[in-house]
């Protein structure tokens, strides 16, 4: 392989892994207050709005039933108003964050749902409001599951990171379709698919480890 | 004894019909007091309403009608910020003990410190005289998961203490625990109301909780109190069958088993009667079986003898075989009441 081959692969690395780090960062800030609203609103719930809930509902399935693809296309107009342009990188993280929000807010959710409703009268019994109770409480509880659930965001991102090279995002993807695939050039192919086997280990591994050190349920020996 | 800590009035809880089941009358028109430093004990079976009763002390279920009073302070009228305080001068603690497992021992005693916004100088004097009152200051930094169920519990009473409450609520806090467990969590927390004047109330379907701990007892069956007094009185004088039930073990007096088969009614079965004994008070520890022998000239065969301590006052019962001759004029039976033993004639055994 080519010096310049070599080259490439890290640019479009370090693009990929910006495209992941910057939705994935923005998709946690909007997915996740989302994901605890979703999870406590609710009949009967600290937050009950029950039709906020309904209708948050509705919006997140939505997004999530849509394939990527057609998303990044559908949403350029919006994707213009933000970035200014709606070709390369930085305007491929429009529709990844778009895309990754309601996920990681389904993930949060189901993480908050499994925390035992125990925690949650006890924490009522002792005069929490409902803000303490999810900063203190909720969340604090379901980091591991979160952590999990973050990682395999981290891994879908990743996947659709690759698919954004139709409207000129760069990064592995791209590289393996207009090298390896339309130059038939299959050692590029071959190096893409490494790296990206390589990075979604990493991605997972750590993303284990870092669960593991936030789950204090198992008695360690 | 004298100020009144909780005060329940007329308090009813109807969860209406829905789709599945018809209305459901969790709590009927309950009247509860509990004193100021008293442990009241309500006992009764899983959907008596216990529970519910117990919610509805802070608040944590609301009532269709009627009042809880906690120190003066009506709880069904607060919301908001006004219920939070009040709330935190309302210990809690639960079957399954409710900790975060993502938090220490301390870290957990801490929490409700945390939620009042102490700040954290102050949370580690009290945490530490906490984890000292309870017997866990070698645990500290433990997680629950590292910890044994009893210890657990330590470590919930220990939280539930820590906005020094007037008044600690026990949810089945020891349910979920085995015997010797139970024993040593009762002796803690009958320690936590003497040295620190705690008003106690507790639901169980334990007797031996009741037994152990309270000064008084209520017993609920179907939403509603159908019986309460003196723990003592309850349990040696049941009025109804469910407090029987619940408590009548306790006071001991089960025929056994091979002298059940052996009673008739008819006096020519056999010239031996059975006898059941029960004495309360300071005199269950008289020698009065040897005062029936030395002064009556009455020989006594015991079968079955129990003398215990409810309610912090002895109390014993006897099952015991005499000749029938020796009944015959009714000067024993006359010689047992005059010493406050009341006597039961259970048949003649074949």
């Amino acid at each position: 392989m080519s010096p310049e081959i070599v080259r490439l692969i890290i640019g479009a690395l370090l693009d990929t892994l910006r495209m992941v780090a910057f939705s994935g960062a923005l998709a946690t800030a909007i997915g996740a207050p989302l994901g605890v609203f979703l999870a406590t609103s609710r009949a009967g719930e600290l937050f009950a709005a029950p039709k906020w809930n309904g209708l948050l509902g509705l919006v997140v399935n939505a997004t999530r039933s849509t394939p990527f693809i057609i998303l990044v296309v559908a949403i350029i107009p919006f994707t213009r108003m933000i970035v200014g342009t709606a070709i390369g990188t930085n305007a491929a993280i429009v529709p990844l964050t778009i895309a990754a929000a309601p996920f990681i807010a389904r993930v949060v959710e189901a993480a908050i749902r499994e925390v035992d409703a125990g925690l949650i009268e006890a924490s009522i019994a002792m005069g929490a409001t409902p803000l303490q109770i999810v900063r203190k409480v909720l969340l604090h509880e379901a980091l591991p599951a979160i952590t999990l659930g973050l990682t395999l965001t981290a891994v879908s991102l990743l996947a659709n990171s690759a698919m954004v090279g139709v409207v000129g995002g760069g990064g592995l993807g791209d590289l393996a379709i207009r090298y390896g695939y339309q130059r038939f050039m299959p050692d590029v192919m071959a190096s893409v698919v490494l790296v990206l086997i390589v990075l979604v280990q990493a991605i997972q591994s750590l993303g284990e480890a870092l669960a593991r050190r936030v789950n204090k349920r198992a008695r360690r020996g | 004894m004298s100020a009144e800590m909780i005060r329940v009035e007329n308090l009813s809880r109807l969860y209406p019909a829905t789709r599945k089941s018809a209305e459901v009358a969790a709590l009927k028109q309950v009247d509860i007091a509990v004193g100021a430093g008293e442990i009241y004990g309500v006992i009764g079976r899983s959907g008596a309403g216990k529970s519910t009763l117990l919610r509805m002390i802070n608040a944590l279920e609301r009532p269709t009608s009627g009042r809880v009073i906690v120190d003066g302070v009506d709880m069904s009228r607060l919301d908001g910020k006004a219920l939070r305080a009040e709330r935190r001068k309302i210990g809690m603690i639960f079957q399954h003990f409710n900790l975060l497992s993502s938090r220490t021992a301390y870290r957990n005693i801490a929490l409700p410190l945390e939620f009042a916004g102490v700040d954290s100088a102050a949370i580690e004097s009290r945490v530490q005289n906490l984890l000292d009152l309870v017997g866990l200051s070698d645990k500290r930094d433990r997680y629950p998961a590292e910890l044994s169920g009893g210890q657990k519990q330590r470590v919930g009473i220990a939280r539930a203490l820590a906005s020094e409450p007037k008044v600690l609520l026990s949810d089945e806090a020891t349910s979920a625990l085995d015997p010797e467990t139970t024993r040593s969590i009762l002796s803690l927390l009958a320690e936590i109301n003497r040295r620190l004047g705690v008003t106690i109330l507790l639901i169980t379907h334990e007797m031996e909780v009741i037994k152990e701990i309270c000064h008084r007892v209520g017993v609920m069956e179907e939403g509603a109190l159908i019986e309460e007094g003196d723990v003592h009185e309850v349990v040696t004088r049941p009025k109804t069958t469910t407090a029987r039930s619940f408590l009548g073990a306790l006071a001991g007096g089960e025929i056994p088993a091979g002298l059940a088969a052996r009673l008739r009614p008819d006096s020519d079965s056999g010239n031996e009667i059975a006898l059941r004994l029960r004495f309360s008070g300071p005199r269950a520890t008289e020698p009065i079986l040897s005062r029936l022998t030395s002064e009556m000239g009455i020989e006594v065969a015991v079968l079955q003898a129990q003398v215990d301590e409810i309610g912090g006052r002895p109390f014993g019962t006897m099952i015991i075989v005499v000749s029938s001759a020796a009944l015959a004029d009714g000067l024993a039976e006359a010689f047992l009441a005059n010493h406050g033993v009341s006597t039961e004639r259970l048949g003649h055994v074949a």
